[in-house]
């Protein structure tokens, strides 16, 4: 798969793909979406640059190590979050109880932890899909 | 949109969901049935849409999408032709 259209086609619509996923995923309480499906926009414009382009300058641009710390960062990150209301005297996962300052009703932070969960998540399932489908096209030996 | 279009675009939808469906299993060129597969999400994800479910939609969406590719990614491992 080496087109001429196909490569700058991607190379142009990647950027807007990884800021529409980023969107979803930091929007996820205030509009439809959230994590889980702007994880897999932002891991499949990954999958679309080394579907296009290569494996091999795919696996460059994101390494197989990349990808694994990404994901152990992502399960990590949720425990920290959650240990956030243990820390401060009430129990886990705890958000508004445990005193984090909500902010305004309607604003991108208005859900005091929630925006930075969904991070950690949305970061450990676009790894995920990267790291499947490199694992589906990897040649067998 | 009034309840009649609503019913009328429904049953156009989940007409066009079981020809698919059944289509997938026909097509003997396996790029064909991951395609059509693609379709049928897309088509699910209007369905939801209709059911005032945009959450839903855009998840199925976006999975169909995922699993579309990386079926792609399989079946240009495998080789195109059914046995």
């Amino acid at each position: 798969m080496s087109d001429f259209v196909l490569k700058r086609v991607v190379a142009l619509l990647l950027p807007f793909v990884q800021m529409f996923g980023l969107y979803v995923i930091f929007h996820g309480h205030l509009s439809p979406g959230g994590s889980f499906s702007g994880g897999i926009i932002v891991g499949l414009g990954m999958i679309a640059f080394s579907l296009v382009f290569g494996l091999e300058k795919g696996s460059e641009k994101l390494t197989e190590r990349t990808t694994t710390l990404i994901e152990s960062f992502g399960t990590l990150w949720y425990g920290a979050m959650g240990l956030v209301g243990v820390l401060r005297g009430s129990s886990f996962l705890m958000n508004k109880g445990s005193g984090v300052p909500l902010g305004e009703p309607g604003k991108l932070y208005s859900g005091g932890l929630i925006l930075l969960i969904t991070l950690g998540v949305g970061l450990k399932v676009a790894s995920t899909m990267v790291t499947l489908f490199n694992a589906l096209m990897e040649e067998e030996d | 949109m009034s309840p009649q279009i609503i019913d009328f675009l429904n049953i156009i939808f989940l007409g066009f969901l079981v020809v698919i469906a059944i289509a997938v299993s026909y097509v003997r060129d396996l790029l064909y049935a991951a395609i059509l597969l693609g379709a049928y999400s897309v088509t699910m994800a209007l369905i939801w849409l209709l059911m005032s479910a945009p959450d839903l939609a855009i998840t199925e969406a976006a999975a169909g999408i995922g699993m579309t590719t990386l079926m792609i990614a399989v079946i240009s491992k495998t080789g195109r032709e059914e046995e």
